[in-house]
C-alpha cells in the first residue's frame, strides 16, 4: 500500500499538469480553490486523473460533492453554516478539516475544505478499501 | 459559415474510437489571411475539428442524450501544419466515460505524418441545468447540422466502384 507521502508525491503531479501550477506550489495545506486557481471544470479532470493513476473509482459527489450549502437545504443560515449543517459537512467530507474551518463557517469558506491534505486522506483510504 | 470543422465520418467504433477527416482548401477564407503567402490551417479550427469528432464519439454513447460540451483541453501539441490539398485525419480514442462527461484522445495526422495530439475533457449538463437556461435545443454540441457529417458520402456509397474508375 502506497504510503500518505507517495499519494502526495502522485497528487502533485497530477494537479500540476491538471492546473498547470509548480510541483511545489502543491502543498498539503494548499486549498483546490483559493491557492491553486482551480474551476469546477477542473474538478472532473482531477477525478479522471485520480481514478487512472490510483485504480480507484470514485462515484459521482463522493469526492467533490455538488451544490454544498445551496439555498434551501438547511445547511446554512445567513450565510453561516449551522451546527447541523457542520455534522453533515463531517459526514459528507470525512477527509476535511470541518473543525478548522468551524471557527469561521462562512458558506464562502466551504471552498476552503478542498485542500491537497484532504485528497491524500481520501486516495489513501480509497486504495486502502480495495486491498 | 457553418461550425463543422470535419467533412466525413469514416468510423465509428462504439464508446471506443472514431475517425473523421477534414479537408484543407484554398476555397476556405481565412487561409488566405492565415497566413497571407503561406496558407495554413488554423491550429484552433484543427483543435475544434478533433473536438467535434471526439464530442461525437462521446455523444454517440449515450445516443445524444446528453448535452455535451467542450470544458477543458489539458493537453495540445502541434508537431507540424496543414496546408491546401492535405487530409486531415483525426483518430479520436475514449480515455474516461462517466455521468459528468468524458475524455478522448485525439491524434491529427495528414498520411504518415502527425500533426498534433490533444487530449480534451467534455462535460454532460442536464436539460435542467439552471446555468443552461434556456437552450432548449435537444444537444448543443450536435446543433448546426454538425450530425449530417454522419451522413456525408452514404448516398454515393452504392455506387459502383468500376463506375468511378471508368471516369478516372
Amino acid at each position: 500500500m502506497a504510503t500518505n507521502e507517495e499519494i502526495l508525491g502522485k497528487i502533485q503531479e497530477i494537479l500540476a499538469n491538471a492546473l498547470g501550477v509548480d510541483d511545489e506550489e502543491v502543498t498539503p495545506s494548499a486549498t483546490l480553490v483559493g491557492d491553486l486557481g482551480a474551476e469546477s471544470i477542473d474538478f472532473l479532470d482531477i477525478v479522471f486523473n485520480l481514478e487512472k493513476e490510483f485504480d480507484i473509482k470514485i462515484k459521482r459527489g463522493e469526492l467533490f460533492p455538488e451544490n454544498l450549502a445551496a439555498e434551501g437545504d438547511g445547511l446554512a443560515v445567513d450565510g453561516i453554516v449551522t451546527e447541523d449543517g457542520l455534522t453533515k459537512l463531517r459526514e459528507r467530507l470525512p477527509h476535511a478539516d470541518v473543525d478548522g474551518f468551524s471557527e469561521d463557517p462562512k458558506v464562502e469558506n466551504i471552498q476552503d475544505l478542498f485542500t491537497i491534505d484532504m485528497l491524500v486522506k481520501f486516495v489513501a483510504a480509497k486504495t486502502s478499501d480495495t486491498q | 459559415m457553418r461550425w463543422i470543422w470535419i467533412d466525413r465520418f469514416k468510423e465509428l467504433i462504439k464508446g471506443t474510437s472514431a475517425r473523421a477527416i477534414k479537408n484543407v482548401t484554398l476555397a476556405e477564407d481565412h487561409l488566405h489571411d492565415h497566413f497571407p503567402g503561406f496558407p495554413v490551417m488554423p491550429a484552433s479550427l484543427m483543435l475544434e475539428g478533433m473536438a467535434q469528432t471526439g464530442g461525437i464519439l462521446l455523444g454517440d454513447l449515450h445516443d445524444f442524450e446528453h448535452v455535451v460540451i467542450l470544458a477543458k483541453v489539458p493537453k495540445v501539441t502541434y508537431h507540424s501544419w496543414a496546408v491546401p490539398g492535405d487530409t486531415l485525419v483525426y483518430d479520436a480514442k475514449l480515455l474516461d466515460e462517466r455521468a459528468e462527461g468524458g475524455t478522448v484522445e485525439v491524434i491529427a495526422s495528414v498520411g504518415e505524418r502527425l500533426v498534433a495530439e490533444a487530449e480534451i475533457v467534455f462535460v454532460h449538463l442536464d436539460d435542467k441545468d439552471p446555468e443552461l437556461g434556456g437552450i432548449d435545443q435537444k444537444n448543443f454540441v450536435f446543433s448546426m447540422n454538425l450530425m449530417g457529417v454522419m451522413e456525408v458520402g452514404k448516398a454515393g456509397a452504392a455506387a459502383p466502384e468500376t463506375g468511378q474508375s471508368g471516369n478516372a
